[in-house]
């Protein structure tokens, strides 16, 4: 367990929130803790991932991308495969049966990209539960077709036209939406943020990444991976990657946050590579901020990774030491998704593809015999416009 | 004893409710803040309420909201607010309490800012997003400066957490009208009376009702069974627009209100 006291990981994570929610928290946390025993609730879940969302995913050999690099083995395991397109399926229908076991009868939640809206539309047409969900504008004007997505799936999706318009102003809204209808409705978190015990839920509804992951290495390979490699926006495709791998010392952790257009440049969304900590949104954590303690905006490429803080159990594990946290850039994350396509006939989400280019990187300097596992979180076919706008000229 | 709970129970003695306007601090300018709070205090309220604006202030409604970026647009800061508020201190005669998020005072600094604060005038401090159960971080330096850490109370605080949350508020008892954030509002719904009396029961700190209170009416409805009402947007939506008359009469009906 990396939780140190009620609610926080170490010095990170926390409670902050106003006062209306306290209660709501109290209840969220109590109704999670019976149900995460509730042999029932978990038969269901496990019900859907299965026969719904298409688990298990594959732990694919990454063969041609193996030999390309001319190092390490890398395998790639395919969330991209699950219903919708990303791994924020599993922490979607989870938190959705979970509320609705606790009586809610409406969900609210924030997106980025649009992933963990789609996904959140989807658990909740599948449960027939109402569903609104906040988006940056300059969000729905990047991601229109996943927009309309989720409108198909009779979700209310909301532009907000408030701060920088993306991510976290989303949440902002979401906050507030939840804080006035708090007694009715569940908010569904898309990531492993926010006040406890959100990272924690989020964190159990990923693990099954990492736990997929775990014995299928071993049926494979009959030993662990010596590195295991996530991209890191909020952090909940590389904490449910990560969390059954903690315990083994000898698997070496690599979380990769967003350089954007360069750290040096200012514009990106690394906050632990910035090393500032503060409170946004709930929770004790990095946060991109200014000297006066404002949050600043994020940068990158993909959108599901513009968000300037982190979840506070990777912001722990930092800090121990446990996993280490590296950055690569839009260029680079680009670079990897033709990379990607050319050597294995995959596309993959802008967000995993900062953990493919690391994940190159770091092969070429081991060995042949040692092993990497990246978590493709998402495929790439939201992103084709975006990278259309980015590569649609070079390509030869 | 704290300086707030005095001024309102001072209020309350001359057979008046307490009246606590709410001010986004650099909203128009930060030089209208002085000119801001000495008119206030002429038109006698009993402590006013000034806002810091945020980046991300989730407990708010629009018209806060707008006034804080209103505020960030002209490079309002925590430490120009406490500088400027120094600067004019020994002209203010009731005591201000600053309303701020938490990440301001954290990169500020806890300790210095305490001391900062103290010096511009602050005698009490309201971080919506740090509820009781965080308040550890900020509390001690509070207390070595003399100044007031209040707590909200809202309509889900459950009577465990009323109990607990009345006996560690200082200064006062801010008590939430809504399910919701900060804004006006035609109309108020559940037993407000005897929530807000019940939460009374547990201590003799005064209890004042805040949010949504935006008219004449609301002053005397929730000055009827209240010690008095916080207010906000309406009182940043007059500023905005310098209609003092719309000021003045929601201060007139605190003092009109008949005690109970």
């Amino acid at each position: 367990m990396t939780m140190t006291t009620k609610g926080k990981f170490g010095r990170f994570g926390g409670q902050f929130v106003p006062e209306t929610l306290m209660t709501a928290l109290q209840e969220l946390e109590e109704a999670y803790e019976h149900y995460k025993q509730d042999e029932s609730f978990q038969q269901e879940l496990r019900y859907y991932l299965k026969e719904y969302v298409g688990r298990e995913t594959p732990l694919y050999f990454a063969q041609r991308l193996t030999k390309h690099c001319g190092g390490a083995k890398i395998y790639l395991k395919r969330e991209d495969l699950n219903h919708t397109g990303a791994h924020k399926i599993n922490n979607a229908l989870g938190q959705a049966l979970l509320a609705k076991k606790m009586g809610k009868t409406k969900i609210v939640a924030e997106t980025g990209a649009g992933q963990h809206g789609v996904a959140t539309a989807t658990a909740c047409a599948l449960l027939g539960m109402e569903c609104i969900v906040f988006m940056g504008a300059e969000d729905v004007k990047r991601q229109a077709l996943n927009v309309f997505r989720m409108e198909l799936l009779g979700t209310k999706v909301v532009a907000v036209e408030k701060g920088s318009r993306t991510l976290k102003d989303a949440v902002n809204e979401a906050l507030r939406y939840w804080v006035t209808n708090v007694e009715t409705t569940h908010y569904i978190l898309g990531s492993a943020l926010g006040p406890h015990p959100f990272p924690v839920i989020v964190r159990d509804f990923q693990r099954v990444i990492g736990d997929e992951t775990k014995k299928q290495i071993l049926e494979k390979e009959n030993r662990l991976p010596d590195a295991v490699v996530a991209c890191i926006g909020g952090g909940s495709n590389s904490i449910g990657m990560f969390y059954p791998f903690i315990e083994d010392r000898e698997v070496a952790l690599y979380g990769v946050e967003a350089a954007g257009k360069g750290f040096e440049t200012g514009k990106h969304a690394a906050a632990i590579n910035a090393g500032k900590t503060g409170v946004l949104h709930g929770a004790f954590m990095y946060l991109l901020q200014d000297d006066n303690g404002f949050v600043q905006e994020a940068h990158s490429i993909s959108a599901g990774l513009d968000y300037p803080g982190v979840g506070p159990e990777h912001c722990y594990l930092h800090e121990t030491g446990r996993a280490k946290y590296v950055m690569a850039t839009d260029d680079e994350a680009l670079a990897a998704v033709k990379l990607l396509c050319r050597t294995e006939g995959i596309l993959p989400a802008l967000e995993s593809a900062h953990a493919v280019h690391y994940a190159t990187e770091l092969a070429k300097t081991m060995d042949p015999d040692q092993i990497i596992v990246v978590c493709l979180s998402g495929r790439g076919d939201k992103d084709v416009h975006t990278i259309y706008d980015a590569l649609g000229g070079e390509l030869a | 004893m704290s300086q707030i709970k005095e001024a309102i129970l001072e209020t309350n003695r001359q057979g008046h409710k307490a009246f606590i306007p709410y001010i986004m601090a650099g909203d128009g300018g930060l030089e209208k803040l002085k000119p801001t709070i000495l008119k206030l205090q002429e038109l006698g309220v009993t402590a006013i309420e000034v806002g810091i604006p945020f980046t991300d202030p989730v407990a708010d409604g629009p018209t806060i909201e707008e006034a804080g970026v209103r505020a960030l647009a002209n490079g309002t800061t925590l430490r120009k607010v406490l500088e400027t508020l120094a600067g004019f201190a020994h002209e203010i005669k009731i005591p201000l309490i600053a309303m701020t998020y938490l990440n301001p005072v954290l990169a500020y600094g806890i300790g210095q800012f305490a001391k900062d604060a103290h010096k511009a005038g602050i005698r009490g401090v309201i971080i919506p997003d740090m509820p009781l159960e965080e308040s550890d971080l900020v509390h001690p330096a509070l207390k070595a400066a003399g100044i007031d850490l209040v707590q909200l109370v809202s309509l889900t605080s459950t009577p465990e957490r009323i109990e607990k949350l009345t006996k560690a508020s200082e200064g006062f008892i801010y008590a939430v009208t809504v399910n919701g954030i900060t804004g006006a509002r035609s109309s108020f719904e559940g037993d407000l009376e005897s929530h807000f009396k019940k939460i009374q029961s547990y201590t003799d700190t005064p209890v004042l009702a805040g949010f949504g209170i935006s008219t004449p009416e609301h002053v005397k409805q929730f000055g009827s069974f209240t010690s008095g009402v916080i207010v906000g947007s309406k009182i940043v939506d007059s500023l905005a627009k310098g209609d003092w008359d719309a000021i003045e009469n929601l201060v007139k009906a605190s003092k009109t209100v008949p005690l109970a």
